[in-house]
């Protein structure tokens, strides 16, 4: 099979504004993948199943990945003039100190898609996209209209994590039930209280479940705790 | 007790539980039922919303998560080995294949070595298990084609056998927890080798026999041949895997592709189905169980001695490298694959399963269409889906 960096060459000669990327995989798997622009990834799917040394016709797998966003804390050394009084005398010191500064790398919901060829043998080859953002804009390009076994597994990634993917005929939830709000892969969901189905509460599920009835007259539904 | 609030009735809407009758374009009036979830064909909790037109299945939608209970988020959050006995009850007619598939993706993601013995091992409880999960599924569908008993009973008579044989390697008949990241927990004795090899020579003339009694049946026959029919070229493209595919007529199957732990030392063969219905389906899984006798006679014969954990496995603080992978196998149902990342922690950062029951079934409705009520559930029947594994 080719290596990630002949698919990236034959995807840029074919779709040349593909703007593909090559993601590096440090542990022993060494499995590869190729991070592609949302807005040209119907093109490039479409190419990689067509292509004859590629014909990746099979869709195994799709999943979604919750990247937070991630605080990150630097030390820095700075170079500061200190006024400072030695042996009586004030004097202006450079000095060194160590200074803590943080940065917020912003965060994404990330899709991720493995291809093998059932014609030629081969793969896995796997693609992924990100999204803008993890709140506002969470939308990627469906690859249902390429490959059908995209068509339940991105209902269950739209379901758990909340990525929208536009073009796909039939985007629902899967496994949780329609009423349901927010989307419990996520690494930041909070369990809704749903306690009250406790039949004999006791201990920390009483005392939650009477914060939660003091917070919500008159409420017995099992969403009314779940966040919007 | 006092539980005012708690156990208080939602009010339902009105005519919540009616079918609904609606109106088309002068065809007739169709019907919407929803066959499920306790529809004692579904194999559990499983439920299709079909619209008929008199006995014709114009549309079918599956709804899923009557079993859900987020297998990955519980994953997520505890160590690599802890997910093993979860394992067990994705697919909880083959628990050996689930563990072998979670234990293949940690291996190819730490590189970690796996003894000889304990490969045999993993094919001899690997190809039981795919014996015993085909007898019972071919056992499933004859039952709901009418045949009450008798020929899921000779199907659970052979299971029967093999998870005496499970019980007294693992301890368990079905939640094993056998694998471990570099091996099996436990070692088979002389005596358990020898008790299998009794068993396996008596699972050919099992198969002689259900054969001979199912085969040219013609009331299975006429229920199933030319019902179903699924085309190789959308098999593939709805990613259908595992016996359903082959039925299909496409030459793929994972032991083959990928030769994954020792399958390439074993002569077996890939049966093929020519017309992609359910007779195929039925037929494949037939053919398998012998090809999976073959392996097995191949293993007994040949396996050698030695550990069966690899003695540089690291069971304590194991904390695999930043990477991520993903592994599969040919389990009974199709393509089991797991997907892990990992960020150089304790547990999984991200974990995930791909079940083949699931996505066999996104070719349901176009299985089913145009087809009567009644071959639904044949239809559904010959996919052999678990709900452990479609739900999660």
């Amino acid at each position: 099979m080719k290596t990630v960096e002949e698919i990236k060459a034959a995807i840029e000669a074919a779709v040349p504004r593909a703007g593909v990327e090559i993601v590096s995989n440090p542990s022993v798997s060494a499995q590869h993948s190729l991070r592609l622009a949302p807005g040209c990834a119907l093109e490039v799917a479409k190419f990689l199943r067509d292509d004859a040394e590629l014909a990746l016709d099979f869709l195994s797998n799709v999943t979604g990945v919750d990247w937070p966003d991630k605080e990150i804390a630097e030390k820095v050394k700075v170079t500061r003039a200190v006024t400072k009084t030695v042996d009586g005398v004030e004097q202006t010191v450079e000095e060194t100190v160590e200074e803590t500064s943080k940065r917020v790398v912003p965060g994404c919901l990330e899709a991720v898609y493995h291809l093998y060829s059932v014609k030629l043998k081969h793969g896995p080859v796997v693609l992924r996209m990100r999204t803008v953002n993890r709140t506002d804009q969470v939308e990627l390009p469906s690859l249902t209209p390429i490959w059908r076994s995209a068509e339940f597994q991105e209902r269950e990634v739209f379901d758990l994590y909340g990525i929208v993917f536009a073009g796909h005929h039939d985007l629902r939830r899967l496994l949780m039930w329609p009423e349901f709000k927010d989307h419990p892969m996520r690494r930041d969901y909070l369990e809704p209280d749903d306690f009250e189905f406790e039949p004999t509460a006791h201990d920390v599920v009483l005392a939650r479940a009477e914060a939660h009835r003091a917070a919500h007259p008159g409420a017995s539904s099992d969403q009314e705790g779940a966040k919007a | 007790m006092n539980f005012p609030a708690l156990f208080r009735a939602k009010e339902k809407p009105a005519g919540w539980n009616q079918p609904t009758v609606m109106k088309t374009h002068g065809e007739g009036d169709l019907l919407e039922v929803a066959m499920g979830p306790h529809h004692p064909s579904t194999h559990g909790v499983f439920r299709m919303d079909v619209a008929l037109d008199g006995e014709r299945v114009i549309r079918l939608k599956p709804v899923f998560g009557y079993l859900h209970r987020n297998h990955e988020k519980i994953a997520e959050g505890i160590s690599y080995l802890a997910s093993m006995p979860y394992t067990d009850r994705l697919d909880y007619i083959c628990p050996i294949t689930n563990n072998w598939a979670y234990a293949l993706a940690v291996e190819k993601l730490t590189g970690q070595e796996v003894p000889e013995r304990a490969e045999y091992l993993r094919v001899i409880t690997g190809e039981l298990t795919r014996f015993q999960n085909h007898a019972s599924s071919i056992g499933f569908l004859i039952q709901e084609m009418g045949a009450s008993g008798t020929p899921l009973m000779y199907a659970f008579r052979e299971r029967e056998k093999i998870l005496d044989l499970f019980e007294e390697l693992t301890g368990a008949r079905m939640m094993v927890n056998y694998m471990r990241f570099g091996g099996c927990r436990v070692d088979a004795t002389p005596a358990w080798l020898d008790k299998t090899r009794v068993v396996v020579a008596g699972l050919g003339g099992f198969v002689d026999e259900f054969e001979k009694l199912l085969r040219s049946n013609e009331i299975l026959m006429a229920r199933t041949q030319g019902v179903g029919i699924l085309k190789p070229e959308l098999a593939v493209n709805a990613g259908v895997t595992g016996p359903m595919l082959r039925a299909s007529g496409v030459d793929y199957d994972i032991r083959k592709v990928d030769q994954y732990g020792i399958y390439d030392r074993f002569k077996f063969r890939v049966p093929l189905g020519d017309h992609g219905d359910v007779y195929d389906r039925f037929m494949i899984r037939m053919l398998e169980m012998r090809e999976s006798i073959g392996i097995l006679e191949q293993a007994l014969k040949d396996i050698p001695g030695g550990p069966v954990m690899d003695p540089k496995a690291k069971s304590r603080g194991f904390r695999p490298k930043p990477g991520e992978v993903y592994g599969r196998i040919e389990a009974p149902k199709g393509e089991l694959g797991f997907y892990l990342i990992s960020d150089g922690g304790p547990n999984p950062y991200r974990y995930r399963v791909r079940p083949p029951s699931l996505i066999n079934l996104t070719v349901l409705e176009d299985m089913c269409l145009g087809a009567d009520v009644a071959d639904v559930v044949l239809i559904f029947g010959s996919v052999d889906i678990v709900l452990g594994e479609v739900d999660r």
